[in-house]
C-alpha cells in the first residue's frame, strides 16, 4: 500500500497540519516506509480473534457526581496565548 | 555521596554525616558540570531543590523521614510540575508552566525526595534515542557520540552520569528500559496501571507507564514503592493499595524458572549483545535457577501493531494541543482553522507530526477495521503468547536492544530502522507487562549492554528480586563512565 500526495494532503488536513508546499513528497516517502512496516500485519491470520483494545479487561469506575475541584481558572488560564475577562480569545467565527 | 547507594545515602542523612542540603549542592553541582556535556537536563531547578532539601532537613531532625527524604531526584520532562517549566520535549509547550502536579510528582514530594530539575526526552516521548527533542539530543555519558536511548534518554543519563541517583521515566514501547540498557543503569516498567497516569502528559494511554531509573534493583524497588498506588484520577489505575516492591529482594534463587524465547534469540542481536546476555543468563543458572525455551510466535509483530495502535492513540490524545488553552500559538494567521494548522505544524517536531498522520490515516473512514482493529487483534495474539509463556516460567530474560548504544545521528533519517530497535521490548507493553533492564557487561567501544526480564502481571517484586539477586553476585551495576 502506498500513499498518494493528495492522500498525504488530506490527512494533513484531517489532523490540522499545515503541510508546506515544499514538504508533502518527504513526507509521504517516510509515511509509505511506515507504512510498509505496517502492512506484515496484514500476512497474519486474526479471524475470530478478539480485539484488544486495553491491557485491562476491566469496566470503567464511576465516580459520584459531586463537586471535586475548586475553582483556578486564573492559574489555568495563566498559561493561555490569549484570554481576556475570563474567556479564551481566538480568531472570529461568527461574522 | 551522590554516587552511593539510597541505602547508604540514607543512613548518612540518618547519622547527620551529611544533610539534604549538602547532597542537593552536589547534584546540582555535578548537572551544572556535566550539562553542557551531556544535556540531560532541559531544566535546573536549584532554587526549588535548596528549600526542599531544606524542608527535607527538617523532617530529618524532626524524626519524620521516610527512606526517600533529602534523596535527590529528577523528573523526566512529562511529568507536570507546579510553578516549574514542563516542556515534553517540545517546541508546543516550550513555555509551559504547569499549574498542577502530576500524582507521581505530589507522591515524590509527599515523601519527601528533593527534586533538582527535568529531564530531556524525545519529544511527547516518541522516539528511541532523544534526538527528537527541540532542546537538542541528550549524549550518552559512556560516549557522548551515542545516543542515550529514548525516550527517557534524559533521565537514564543523569542517572548513569551520576548527576542523581534516581529519576524518574515513562514507557510506552520501551522508554525506560532501552535508554536503561544503553547508559549501563537499572530501569523498570511497571505492570500497566501501577503507576497513575495523572499529569503525565499523554502520549498512547493504553500503553504509556511511568516507572524508575536507578543504580540497582534495590534502588529501584525503593522509588517505584514510592511512585505506585492508586490514584481514582486515572480511570485506568489499579485499585491497589501502596506496595513495597523490595520485599522479596533477599529471596533466593533457588527454583526461579527462566523462560527464554526461542524468538529472541534467532536472529538480530549483535554477537557482543548476544555474549552478554548469555553470560548473564548462565549467571542465573549458576545462582540457582533454571532456564526453559519458550515460544513468542507473533511477538515479530509487536512493532506493526505498535505502530497502529500507539500513533491512532496519539493523533487523538495530541488532538488537545490546539493553540488556544496551552502552548504555542503562532504568530501570523487568518482563520480559527489557519490558527489551529499553522500553531500545530510549528509547535510539533517531524517524528509527532509524521506518527500523528499515521494515526489519523489508520483511524479514518474506510481503514479502521483493515488497521486498527487488526492491530488490536494482533495484540491479542501477543499477548496470549506471553501467558502460555507464563506457563512454563517465572520470569522471560532476553535482549533489550538489539545492539549497543549507536551514533547520534545514524538512524535519525530513517524511522523505520529507529523503530526496530524496539523489537525487544514493545511486545511487554502491548500486553501491559512488567519489564525491567539491568546492567550486564560491556559490548563493542565499551558501551554497557542491558538485559531485559519480563514478568508476569504484578510480578514487579519478582523481577526486582531476581534483578538484585544478580546484583549482589556481580559488579556491572556499580560502574560508572569515565570522568563521572
Amino acid at each position: 500500500m502506498s500513499l498518494s500526495l493528495d492522500e498525504v494532503r488530506h490527512i494533513a488536513k484531517l489532523a490540522r497540519l499545515e503541510l508546506a508546499a515544499g514538504d508533502a513528497e518527504a513526507t509521504q516517502a517516510k509515511l509509505n516506509g511506515i507504512f510498509g512496516l505496517i502492512e506484515e500485519m496484514q500476512a497474519v491470520d486474526t479471524d475470530g480473534v478478539e480485539p484488544m483494545s486495553h491491557p485491562q479487561e476491566l469496566a470503567q469506575r464511576l465516580r459520584n457526581d459531586a463537586v471535586s475541584e475548586t475553582d483556578r481558572r486564573a492559574a489555568f488560564q495563566a498559561v493561555a496565548p490569549q484570554t481576556e475577562a475570563g474567556l479564551y480569545l481566538v480568531p472570529k467565527v461568527i461574522e | 555521596m551522590i554516587e552511593s547507594s539510597l541505602k547508604d545515602i540514607a543512613a548518612a542523612l540518618r547519622d547527620k554525616k551529611v544533610s539534604a542540603v549538602e547532597l542537593a549542592t552536589e547534584s546540582l553541582s555535578r548537572i551544572e558540570a556535566g550539562n553542557a556535556r551531556i544535556n540531560a537536563f532541559v531544566t535546573i531547578d536549584r532554587d526549588g531543590a535548596l528549600a526542599a532539601a531544606k524542608a527535607a532537613d527538617e523532617r530529618l531532625a524532626a524524626g519524620t523521614a521516610g527512606p526517600l527524604t533529602g534523596i535527590p531526584l529528577a523528573h523526566k520532562d512529562v511529568f507536570c510540575t507546579e510553578g516549574v517549566l514542563t516542556t515534553c520535549g517540545s517546541k508546543m509547550l516550550s513555555n509551559f508552566v504547569s499549574p498542577y502536579d502530576a500524582h507521581v510528582v505530589s507522591l515524590l514530594k509527599a515523601a519527601g525526595a528533593v527534586m533538582v530539575g527535568k529531564t530531556n526526552m524525545d519529544e511527547f516521548a516518541m522516539g528511541s534515542s532523544n534526538e527528537n527533542s527541540h532542546f537538542g539530543p541528550t549524549r550518552n555519558p559512556w560516549n557522548t557520540d551515542k545516543v542515550p536511548g529514548g525516550s527517557s534518554g534524559g533521565s537514564a543519563a543523569a542517572v548513569a552520569a551520576r548527576m542523581v541517583p534516581i529519576a524518574t521515566g515513562t514507557d510506552t514501547g520501551g522508554s525506560i528500559r532501552q535508554p536503561a540498557s544503553l547508559c549501563g543503569i537499572t530501569g523498570i516498567k511497571p505492570t500497566y496501571g501501577r503507576v497513575s497516569r495523572y499529569g503525565m502528559i499523554a502520549y498512547a494511554s493504553s500503553l504509556d507507564q511511568g516507572g524508575a531509573f536507578g543504580y540497582s534493583a534495590e534502588d529501584c524497588a525503593l522509588l517505584l514503592s514510592a511512585m505506585a498506588g492508586h490514584d481514582p484520577r486515572d480511570s485506568t489505575s489499579l485499585e491497589q493499595g501502596a506496595e513495597d516492591f523490595g520485599r522479596d529482594l533477599a529471596k533466593p534463587l533457588a527454583g526461579l524458572r527462566v523462560g527464554l524465547p526461542k524468538e529472541f534469540f534467532a536472529e538480530g542481536m549483535s554477537d557482543d549483545v548476544r555474549a552478554a546476555v548469555d553470560a548473564a543468563i548462565a549467571e542465573y543458572r549458576n545462582l540457582g535457577a533454571t532456564t526453559v525455551e519458550v515460544s513468542l510466535p507473533n511477538a515479530r509483530l509487536a512493532i506493526p501493531a505498535y505502530y497502529v495502535i500507539a500513533p491512532a492513540e496519539a493523533s487523538s490524545n495530541l488532538s488537545r494541543f490546539d493553540g488556544v488553552r496551552y502552548g504555542h500559538r503562532a504568530a501570523d494567521y487568518g482563520d480559527l482553522n489557519d490558527m489551529y494548522c499553522k500553531s500545530r505544524a510549528e509547535g510539533f517536531g517531524g517524528e509527532v507530526k509524521r506518527r500523528i498522520l499515521v494515526g489519523t490515516y489508520v483511524l479514518s473512514h474506510g481503514y479502521y477495521d483493515a488497521y486498527y482493529i487488526k492491530a488490536q487483534k494482533l495484540r491479542r495474539l501477543i499477548a496470549n503468547d506471553f501467558a502460555a509463556a507464563f506457563q512454563l516460567c517465572d520470569v522471560i530474560a532476553g535482549p533489550v536492544s538489539p545492539t549497543v548504544a549507536f551514533g547520534i545521528g545514524e538512524k535519525s533519517d530513517d524511522p523505520v530502522q529507529m523503530y526496530l530497535s524496539d523489537i525487544y521490548t514493545i511486545a511487554v507493553n502491548l500486553a501491559g507487562l512488567p519489564g525491567l533492564s539491568h546492567p550486564a557487561g560491556f559490548g563493542a567501544g565499551g558501551l554497557p549492554v542491558g538485559l531485559q526480564l519480563i514478568g508476569n502481571y504484578f510480578g514487579e517484586a519478582r523481577l526486582l528480586n531476581a534483578a538484585h539477586q544478580y546484583q549482589q553476585h556481580t559488579d556491572w551495576h556499580t560502574r560508572a563512565p569515565a570522568g563521572v
